[in-house]
């Protein structure tokens, strides 16, 4: 192992063990912001202090330990500021109570009902959620949402000072309460999801892993719920590419260039019986989530791309817009309607979708079928203005990539 | 336990008026339903009763007197409750038991406690 390879496994095991140890300090506190003040503390000691003397052999107790001393001391410094005697929430030195699997979770899932709060506003809610859930830096939150980071750090301030002023409660929601309250943690674990799936840059497979833990987990709580059927369902249809998504140098490789032999199976399997599940359950009204998952499943269950049943693609896409109407959607269906009715109808179709010209995926799609039609120069075209778009590294040698393809037509 | 401020914005109306008994009805209704989280509250005449005072130059300076509100909304601010409650889910369960909540909007605030 290189040193920076060390380095990185090191801050994983911080970062993944912090989040647990936040997520039951700040029950036991009752002050999420403190507790993320401590486990900060304690993070940083340890990335200190771990490489000089070893890692401890309960690296969780340890970071329990040292941030139940911080929270402490910081407890103490402003009693003594207010002229007041620090109540004692915890003792310092009491061995902190090993906590069982089950209660580290419920603290995980009261973790991220109040990062999704439906009291803050839902940009700051995925912003707390990627902050304080996956434990990345104020700079990293502010990339991965595309905010610059000084405001990025201006909004989470507002909302550490909002959930401790207001008393927004560190709590599981009541049962009645659960579905609405659902929906907006949907939301940020999906978007968790695509931020290590899909992310600018390279993948984060931590982050993926950890929303699809996280989503086990809401299924486990509400076991009969379609929407985290089907979110579970999508994310591992979609995860079991991962082996497949990518070549050595990190460029990615489409769905239909993918080597289908390297796609997990179990993943497909249980993927393709939770769709079943979801749907079931969802005979009047389709959930999104479930229906985005059907259309992974008929992608899963083909043997090649051009195998693909794409007419059932189609069909899956146009109740996905009954339900959720978006223009990504509908370029989606564009392209499979290009590979079920031929490349001039998808064309015709993609160019029906124009509010995403400022998207370089639409140009590419347009430059795939033009070049399917021998349109060489008007695909050209397109992939240039699918290029003078900003985006990530790897897209964009992808996207190079295909256009220097065009020459050797 | 936190406080909070239940603000209210609802049409600007005179409520002593007899037809608003209905509405004073509800009201009654909520104040006995939520008794035990209200710590006190008041309801205002209507805009066109206010005077806006503002000190030219600062503190000694001259004053100034306007008529009307602070700010004219659609919704005025007719009112509000001090509520003690455990969490802001609480107030917020609260607050939409306040008529104004049905039809116009409650804003529920922190209160600032001082420590005394």
């Amino acid at each position: 192992m290189t040193e920076a390879e060390a380095r990185a496994a090191l801050v994983r095991l911080v970062r993944d063990e912090g989040r647990r140890v936040l997520a039951t300090l700040a029950r036991v506190l009752g002050d999420l912001p403190l507790a993320e003040d401590a486990v900060q503390d304690a993070a940083v000691r340890a990335l200190e202090s771990w490489p000089r003397d070893g890692v401890p052999v309960e690296p969780r107790a340890w970071l329990t330990l040292t941030a139940r001393r911080r929270a402490i001391d910081i407890l103490r410094r402003e009693a003594a500021r207010a002229g007041k005697e620090a109540e004692s929430v915890i003792e310092p030195d009491d061995p902190p109570p090993a906590e069982s699997s089950a209660t580290v979770r419920d603290d995980l899932l009261r973790l991220v009902f109040t990062c999704c709060h439906p009291a803050l506003a839902v940009e700051t809610q995925v912003a707390l959620a990627l902050r304080t859930l996956c434990g990345l830096s104020v700079a990293e939150v502010g990339a991965a949402l595309l905010v610059p980071e000084a405001t990025m750090a201006k909004r989470l301030t507002r909302a550490r000072q909002k959930i401790t002023k207001a008393a927004i409660p560190y709590t599981v929601p009541a049962d009645h309460e659960l579905p609405d309250r659902l929906r907006g943690v949907l939301a940020v674990v999906y978007l968790l999801f695509t931020t290590g799936y899909a992310p600018t840059g390279a993948p984060r497979p931590d982050l993926v892993d950890e929303a699809v833990r996280l989503t086990r987990l809401l299924r486990e709580l509400m076991p009969g719920e379609p929407s985290v059927l089907g979110l579970l369902a999508l994310e591992l249809l979609q995860d079991s590419r991962r082996a497949a998504r990518h070549r050595a140098d990190g460029t990615p490789v489409l769905l239909a260039d993918q080597d289908r032999g390297r796609w997990r199976r179990d993943l497909v399997e249980e993927g393709v019986l939770l769709v079943g599940e979801g749907l079931r359950r969802t005979p009047d009204v389709p959930d999104p989530y479930v229906v985005q998952a059907a259309i992974a499943a008929c992608h899963a269950l083909a043997p090649t791309w051009a195998d693909t049943d794409w007419a059932a693609v189609v069909s899956w896409y146009d109740v996905l817009l009954t339900v959720a109407d978006t223009p990504v959607a509908r370029l989606n269906r564009a392209v499979a309607v290009g590979e079920r009715d031929g490349p001039a109808a998808g064309l015709a179709a993609v160019d029906a979708v124009d509010e995403l010209s400022g998207y370089p995926l639409w140009h590419a799609a347009r430059a795939e079928l033009l070049a399917r039609l021998d349109r060489v120069d008007e695909a050209d075209t397109a992939y240039r203005a699918a290029l003078a778009i900003p985006q990530d590294d790897a897209q964009l040698i992808h996207l190079r990539r295909r256009r220097a393809r065009l020459g050797g037509r | 336990m936190p406080q909070y401020a239940a603000i209210i914005y609802s049409k600007d109306v005179d409520w002593t008026l007899p037809e608003y008994t209905t509405d004073m009805k509800e009201y009654n209704e909520f104040g006995q339903a939520a008794a035990a989280v209200i710590r006190g509250g008041a309801a205002l005449y209507q805009t066109s009763t206010a005077t806006t005072v503002r000190v030219q130059g600062g503190k000694g300076g001259d004053v100034i007197a306007t008529d009307g509100p602070y700010t004219e909304t659609k919704e005025a601010l007719t009112g509000f409750y001090l509520l003690e409650c455990a969490d802001l889910d609480e107030a917020i369960r609260v607050a939409a038991q306040i008529p104004a909540a049905w039809d116009g909007a409650v804003e529920v605030r922190p209160v600032i406690d001082f420590g005394g």
